[in-house]
């Protein structure tokens, strides 16, 4: 018995002295200060953001510590620690999709109160940044986000080889037309087309640059492009959740058939798992005359010493025959519910949501979706890509943002690729199947789906 | 030896009977079926928190509704819903006929390449020990090392491998793309596997032929056996249980494969190389289907379970004869 007690009075002594030596950890941690951790994709707004994240520790005392995840497991892992209810990340930059998941399963706090004591007004922020990274319903006044990082799709080209006499020459006696970025999808094929295979300065080039990537949200991001634009709606907007004759209407299915075509005619070989850095990697060594990427990389690529400065130029997402539109991109940044530093999460949004703030935030590479900032009139010509910005803004649509968003994006990703990379069925055929695919996990949520 | 240091008729005035046995246990100390007990609790515990409980509540997740990306809608028990969809549903079968091609194709080569390394490292040469330790490198390789080189190696426009293709066949190089064609891509699994694993193999087939008794060939020899009737006769049979056994263990780990196969294709070109493994991540971590893919999960651990002991006893009784 006696050498029981002893055991306890040890176990009792060492747990003690570990509770006393983690104490005094945790003070000497006090001690040096508060500090925060932010989450998000590790890109180069990353950097920017890092940058601009000085300034508040130099104003508040708190430091900043950043956990930056590829964007391949981005939403793998940040969705797996949200899930889990994790104390890694105190602020979280989350994909625009997670907004409806996060609010209704509480991962986010939700700022409206926040928002109505510090007199942060959404009004100031753009609308689509607004509905697509903050308001869960959509287009209702619940905030959980404030707009953090403005983006969408746009597109980059050699500004270089566009202006060559000999190229213009070749390409009006050709297509009868001069040779500039397209208005529309039937031109960006023609010039793709154009570039495809051709040799310009000893070196073979291809004609575009697209998404393709199957794991995560590549594909997607890229097909919507073509698919919007062409008559593809997510659902009927007086009938929510109806599917039928919408996702898989006769213009979506010509759509897809475009961005097939697109991807058989005009690509570099071995583009069959492509996204954003393979993207960088193909413009930047000099392979693609145009490509397809998200504005967040474009000062990147302005001041790339190869194909930045004048040989670089920017349009916005070609128009179809059926509308204009862009890929929205872009996140918001949350306040993570499980986070033991809310208030000082709060502060850092509060100082984040400053003009000066989001000013210095655009200089420094990030995009601001404040109004005082886009809409200022030395803003055009702020950067090169700034008008394209701004017009692609002005025209984006977002994927669903639904709860579900994870089964609905990664069904669609393996449907269109199926179609276009894999040359399985027909378009027709494959939003045939995802409309099936979508149906099943909506009926999974309890929503009420009508086939007509 | 153990010392009593308490005589057992000692009486101690105004103490009953049971009351003095139980002292007398607690000061003879423990019995050695209790501290064997002891021993072999913390390991028990663990295997019951590590492995049992997750088992059992993995069981009773496949019978609900639960999505944990959906976590705030009430968790509904859906019975045998999760197991009929997926044994009905047309993909999954897909998936599982994926799986069992490159698991047959893969151990097929794997067998055949490091059956014929182990016959080629069983003979005395000169270099001996440094291509044996050439051959064993890549398993010793990280998966994702493997996939992540194997990728580059097989990049239309700079990897090495369609250079060295088109050196032979004239085809250019950047005009196929291995791991990104319908028709390729399955066999660019299969390919990279076998470079990985076949060594695995050898390993196994050579402590097979390393245990065949040099009186057996030597007897045949004085039969005036040939070459080849010795290998037929002698090698072949006796080293039939090691192939076996490699044979169980290369199907056991195939089925499951993930992260090579992951890194190199992503399930793609579209679901062509998409492994059971590949969907049922998909529907655990991406989706986030905690019954279904709890339903999935135990469908493979039955499937697997019941092969391999189909298989282990007809290896018992390759052995026995």
């Amino acid at each position: 018995m006696r050498r029981l007690k002893w055991l306890g009075g040890a176990v009792t002594s060492a747990v003690l002295g570990a509770a006393a030596l983690v104490a005094a950890g945790g003070g000497e941690a006090a001690a040096e200060g508060k500090q925060l951790t932010l989450c998000w994709a590790a890109w180069d707004p990353a950097n920017a953001l890092v940058e601009l994240g000085k300034d508040f520790t130099k104003q508040s005392g708190i430091e900043m510590k950043y956990e930056f995840v590829p964007w391949t497991s981005y939403a793998d892992r940040f969705l797996n620690e949200l899930n889990s209810h994790g104390k890694l990340c105190d602020l979280i930059i989350g994909d625009s999709q997670w907004i409806g998941g996060a609010a209704e399963n509480k991962w986010y706090v939700k700022l409206n109160d926040f928002f109505d004591k510090e007199k942060i007004s959404m009004d100031d922020f753009v609308q689509a940044t607004v509905v697509g990274y903050s308001q869960w319903p959509k287009n209702s006044p619940n905030y959980w986000a404030l707009p953090a990082m403005a983006d969408a799709v746009g597109w980059t080209y050699r500004k270089d080889w566009f202006s060559r006499p000999d190229i213009q020459s070749a390409f009006k006696a050709k297509y009868g037309r001069d040779l500039a970025p397209p208005k529309t999808f039937d031109e960006l094929k023609e010039i793709a087309a154009f570039f495809q295979g051709r040799e310009i300065d000893g070196k073979k080039v291809y004609g575009a640059y697209i998404f393709t990537e199957r794991g995560s949200e590549g594909i997607t991001m890229g097909v919507t492009n073509a698919l919007y634009n062409y008559g593809f709606n997510y659902e009927n907007p007086k009938k929510p959740y109806q599917m039928q004759g919408f996702v898989n209407s006769a213009d979506a299915a010509k759509g897809l058939e475009f961005y097939k075509e697109l991807y058989k005619c005009c690509t570099a070989p071995g583009l069959t798992n492509a996204y954003m850095q393979e993207g960088l990697d193909a413009f930047k060594s000099g392979q693609v005359a145009m490509q397809m990427n998200w504005f967040a990389f474009f000062p990147g690529l302005y001041k790339d010493p190869n194909v930045g400065g004048d040989k670089i130029g920017f349009f916005v997402n070609p128009a179809g025959p059926n509308g204009h539109f862009t890929q929205l991109g872009g996140q918001g940044i949350s306040v993570v519910a499980t986070s033991d530093h809310k208030e000082d999460a709060l502060a850092y949004i509060k100082w984040f949501a400053q003009p000066t703030v989001q000013q210095k935030w655009w200089q420094l590479g990030g995009y601001s979706a404040l109004k005082a900032v886009v809409n200022a009139p030395d803003f055009p010509a702020s950067a090169s890509f700034a008008p394209q910005f701004l017009e692609s803004m002005a025209i984006v649509k977002d994927f669903w943002a639904e709860p579900s968003y994870a089964q609905l994006l990664l069904d669609m990703q393996k449907r269109v690729h199926d179609y276009v990379v894999a040359d399985k069925g027909t378009a027709q055929q494959a939003l045939d199947l995802l409309v099936k695919d979508w149906t099943k996990v909506f009926k999974e949520q309890g929503k009420q789906v009508a086939s007509q | 030896m153990t010392t009593i240091l308490q005589p057992d008729h000692v009486t101690i005035p105004g103490v009953s009977e049971p009351a003095k046995s139980r002292a007398t246990r607690r000061v003879r100390g423990l019995s050695d079926r209790a501290i064997a007990w002891l021993f072999v609790a913390p390991t028990i515990a663990l295997l019951l928190a590590i492995n049992i409980f997750p088992l059992v509540w993995m069981i009773r997740l496949s019978f609900t509704s639960l999505n944990l990306s959906m976590s705030y809608l009430p968790l509904r028990f859906v019975g045998l819903d999760n197991f009929t969809d997926i044994l009905t549903d047309e993909d999954v079968w897909f998936r599982l006929q994926t799986t069992a091609q490159f698991v047959i194709s893969s151990v097929a080569l794997q067998v055949v390449i490091g059956f014929g390394l182990a016959l080629l490292i069983n003979r005395q040469f000169r270099g001996h020990s440094f291509w044996t330790t050439m051959i064993l490198l890549p398993m010793m390789l990280s998966p994702a090392v493997v996939g992540n080189f194997w990728t580059l190696l097989f990049q239309p426009q700079i990897g090495p491998f369609n250079y060295l293709i088109s050196l032979f066949t004239g085809v250019p190089p950047s005009s196929f793309s291995m791991t990104g064609e319908v028709a390729l891509a399955p066999w660019t699994i299969v390919l990279v596997d076998t470079w990985m694993w076949a060594p695995y193999v050898m390993l196994i087939c050579l402590a097979g032929l390393r245990s065949i008794p040099d009186y057996i060939y030597e007897a045949a020899e004085v039969d005036r056996a040939s070459a080849w009737r010795q290998f037929w006769s002698i090698t072949l049979p006796m080293t039939v249980p090691f192939l076996m056994l490699a044979v169980l263990f290369r199907a056991i780990e195939n089925f499951k494969m993930f992260d090579m196969v992951n890194l190199l294709t992503s399930g793609g070109p579209g679901s062509t190389t998409e492994l059971v493994s590949i969907t049922l991540k998909r529907a655990a971590f991406e989706k986030w289907r905690t019954g279904y893919s709890s339903a999935l999960a135990i469908i493979l651990f039955v499937t697997v379970f019941g092969a391999a002991n189909i298989y282990v006893k007809v290896l018992n009784k390759v052995k026995q004869r």
